[in-house]
């Protein structure tokens, strides 16, 4: 039986998260940062279920599930949160929103 | 086993990196769906084969979906008809099939041969999954539960519109 190696597993997520953080520094869009948010929080994800399927538990699955519901609440706000930066700035650059007003 | 776990991880790398360089929103959220679906690959190969469809049903049917309503929403505008033209080119879906090309034929290839007894052996099976997530992990579920609650009640609450008030008898809607 040949199975993956761990570290090849552990690589794969760690440049699927530097390719989101990098998305995340470099784009001023902000659906795309958001976009690359879900790359990074996909990517914690794999490292979870390859540990998880290392030692052939369920836990990782378990903090997949948890990842996964997270996700969903974070996208809907941040959704809703795009939805009203449009209708006030009417545009989608992040640096429009600089300012606070207070 | 390991030469498809590769290959998945192969085209996992490209379509986030492509999704990270498209200018169009609807060609990057194409390839972040076979981004999703490429570690779902990886997750089946695992032996993870529920999480594995929670990914594809949650992620790529759900969160994407949600993404791409967002995403047409914002595109008003005389722009958008043109731009509608310019998305059915092959240019936009060329790229994003083939990968899934891959994807497929690597699953295939997986339930058709005998590398499938490779991960039977070595899966972790959905009950145990439940058994954990109710057991020991029954606050960790609650929890979830609460958080998705609040993302409800702050979706609901940031996306709603609301009227500036100008004059007793001026009602002005704001967009």
């Amino acid at each position: 039986m040949n199975t993956v190696p761990m570290e090849s597993g552990l690589v794969l997520a760690g440049i699927l998260f530097i390719l989101g953080f990098i998305g995340v520094l470099v784009r001023r869009n902000i659906v795309f940062i958001l976009l690359s948010l879900e790359v990074m929080l996909n990517a914690a994800g794999l490292a979870f279920i390859f540990a998880g399927s290392r030692w052939v538990q369920a836990d990782g699955q378990v903090m997949f599930i948890f990842i996964l519901a997270m996700a969903a609440a974070e996208v809907s706000v941040g959704l809703a949160l795009i939805l009203q930066i449009f209708r006030d700035f009417k545009t989608l650059d992040a640096d429009a929103a600089n300012n606070m007003r207070g | 086993m390991t030469i498809v776990f590769y290959i998945a991880a192969l085209v996992a790398v490209i379509s986030t990196a492509m999704v990270i360089t498209r200018l169009n929103a609807v060609h990057a959220l194409l390839y972040m769906v076979v981004s999703l679906l490429s570690v779902a690959v990886i997750f089946f190969i695992l032996g993870a084969a529920f999480v594995a469809a929670l990914e594809v049903i949650v992620y790529a049917g759900a969160i994407m979906v949600l993404f791409v309503f967002v995403v047409m929403m914002l595109n008003l505008g005389p722009a958008s008809a043109e731009q509608e033209s310019r998305w059915l080119s092959p240019a936009g879906w060329i790229g994003p099939g083939i990968l899934s090309a891959i994807l497929i034929i690597e699953l295939v290839y997986i339930l058709f041969t005998n590398a499938r007894q490779d991960i039977l052996t070595q899966s972790v099976a959905p009950r145990q999954v439940g058994i954990a997530l109710y057991g020991p992990y029954i606050l960790g579920v609650e929890l979830a539960a609460i958080l998705l609650m609040a993302g409800i009640v702050g979706a609901y609450h940031l996306g709603r519109y609301k009227n500036v008030f100008l004059h007793r008898y001026l009602h002005k809607e704001l967009q």
